[in-house]
């Protein structure tokens, strides 16, 4: 490397530019990948990079595109992945195709048979789709949600273990706020026949950014469990809509408590907003070095 | 540059080591301006003679050693290094034990350092350190916190006298982190940091050393305010655009969040 004046190789920059690209905050990796291209200078290396690192960031944000045909929008997650670029949108039974680095849908297509689940599972999968959509609409704003099959979608009737995922979405960009947001929820559900008995298991993520003259991002994570009986597919959608509305309101508001603990409790541990004699720091005994131990005594410190 | 600086501005506070030697060997031409200008957490060498620890900075380095405000020696030991004059170096050890007296009723633990040395102008430049751990395995006295880290730099430039006034150039920066894990709640984990100026023009009647004190204890109170109420409440408020709290949901059914 010393002969080349610390010169990178092409392998290291393309490490580099995924690596910012990849640990982009939720919303920014547009204006991240265009700060990126100015610093590399390289745009062969920036398209390498950004090939690799937009599908994983994309998919790890759940990031959701709005469908062509202004049939909804389509979520991008690893749970409904086809092919690299293809996601399938259950609800409407379509298949999007997907540019990752321009985050947009760019076409759409109806899912093939195979693509779908059974008819058997789809009552379960809709009917819990149906639920988490009254729920979405009245607990989020703006937020997406989808029911997914990621475990014996071609089950054909009871007898089988099966699993549905619930993924929901929910991300606020105000750029000329400089604060971006995101919310997301992914809850598996492990339907056990043999048992009788629905295991559920949340994982929560939320994250803001505020970038005004300062720098200050959250970052909150929160898994959970609980069960419910083995039901009809209406029953168990309201069920487990109920576990989840519990434990999301649940979750916010220890987040809430969190946020209220900071200025007296937790954040004290790192600076107090006053010494413990209630006023400010004595500078003026200052004046004379031999004072240093006045003030000590001032302080009421024992040293 | 500007480029640079952006991405340091949306890259999580916790990774921005990696992000700047990430862009320092990108834009090696750069170094000096991406060096002065992004913060980075604080490191601490163990002064041996004195056996207390002293922080590193720009302004106690000279080649690759860093001088001790205990001893006033570098380690490791530098030939032809560079000290503030010997009346300087008297006003720089009061003023160590004095802030470390103001470190440990604020802080009640943490590390500081102060430096100072005479700059071009007839005045001199001081930079007064704090670093402290506060999660409950370091010195977070209430051990609320699974990991805590508050590091401050101040660097005040003092002008020359002119009929007993000074001029005192205050620039604060202020990097903290604080992560609280339990049961109930997850994970729960902030970070960030600020930068702001002040400048104030003072009678040097009571001293420089009061004088600046005051002026860091008045911008700390203000930016530990600031990064609670206005910087994390902003991220607060955030959260719950994305997710209102139930009560607010059932009373306003279709209010348009901001």
């Amino acid at each position: 490397m010393a002969e080349e004046e610390c010169e990178l190789n092409e392998k290291q920059k393309r490490e580099i530019a995924k690596w910012f690209l990849l640990n982009s905050p939720a919303g920014e990796i547009q204006y991240i990948a265009k700060d990126l291209r100015s610093v590399l200078n390289d745009e062969k290396v920036y398209n390498e990079a950004a090939s690799e690192a937009f599908p994983l960031y994309n998919k790890s944000h759940l990031i959701f595109l709005e469908l062509p045909n202004r049939s909804g929008d389509v979520l991008v997650t690893s749970y409904n992945e086809l092919e690299e670029n293809e996601f399938l949108d259950p609800r409407t039974a379509l298949v999007a195709t997907v540019d990752h680095v321009k985050q947009v849908c760019t076409d759409v297509r109806p899912a093939a048979d195979e693509e779908l689940s059974s008819p058997y599972i789809e009552e379960f999968r809709c009917a819990l789709d149906a639920e988490m959509l009254k729920y979405v609409a009245e607990a989020y704003p703006k937020g997406i949600c989808s029911v997914y099959c990621v475990d014996g979608k071609d089950v054909e009737g009871p007898g089988s273990n099966f699993e549905l995922v619930v993924v929901i979405s929910a991300a606020k960009n105000s750029p000329q706020n400089f604060c971006n947001g995101s919310w997301r929820s992914v809850w598996n559900i492990e339907f056990k026949e043999d048992v009788q008995m629905l295991e559920v298991r949340g994982k929560l993520q939320v994250g803001a950014h505020y970038y005004e003259e300062g720098n200050v991002q959250l970052d909150a994570k929160y898994e959970c469990k609980d069960a419910t009986i083995f039901q009809a597919p209406d029953d168990c959608a309201i069920s487990i809509a109920n576990i989840i509305r519990h434990h999301e309101a649940e979750y916010l508001e220890s987040l809430e408590a969190s946020y209220s603990n900071l200025p007296d409790t937790t954040f004290k541990d790192l600076r107090r907003k006053l010494p413990v004699t209630r006023t400010q720091f004595p500078w003026h005994n200052t004046l004379q070095f031999s004072l240093t131990r006045d003030i000590q005594k001032e302080l009421g410190i024992d040293k | 540059m500007e480029a640079a600086m952006g991405l340091m501005r949306r890259i999580h506070p916790k990774q921005s080591e990696t992000a700047l030697s990430a862009l320092l060997s990108l834009l090696p031409h750069h170094s000096s301006d991406l060096l002065s200008q992004v913060d980075q957490p604080l490191q601490v060498l163990c002064d041996l003679e004195s056996g207390k620890e002293y922080i590193l900075c720009e302004y106690n380095r000279d080649a690759d050693s860093y001088r001790s405000p205990w001893s006033n020696k570098y380690y490791p030991p530098l030939e032809d290094a560079l000290y503030p004059s010997s009346e300087l170096r008297k006003l720089e050890v009061e003023a160590n034990e004095v802030f470390s007296i103001y470190r440990d009723q604020y802080y009640e633990g943490g590390i500081s350092s102060v430096y100072m040395w005479e700059d071009d102008n007839e005045g001199f430049v001081a930079c007064f350190l704090i670093k402290k751990d506060g999660s409950k395995t370091g010195q977070g006295r209430r051990g609320h916190l699974q990991e805590g880290a508050w590091d401050a730099i101040h660097v005040i430039e003092v002008g020359p006298e002119e009929e007993s006034i000074a001029h005192y150039c205050l620039t604060s920066t202020i990097m903290l982190s604080l992560t609280t894990n339990d049961e109930s709640s997850g994970t729960f984990s902030l970070s960030g940091s600020i930068r702001r100026q002040m400048s104030m023009d003072l009678s040097v009647a009571d001293g420089h050393l009061c004088n600046m004190g005051r002026m860091i204890e008045e911008m700390e109170g203000k930016l530990r305010n600031s990064l609670d109420q206005v910087y994390f409440g902003k991220t607060k408020e955030m959260v719950c655009t994305l997710r209102p709290p139930s009560e607010v949901v059932l009373r306003l059914p279709t209010a348009d969040m901001p």
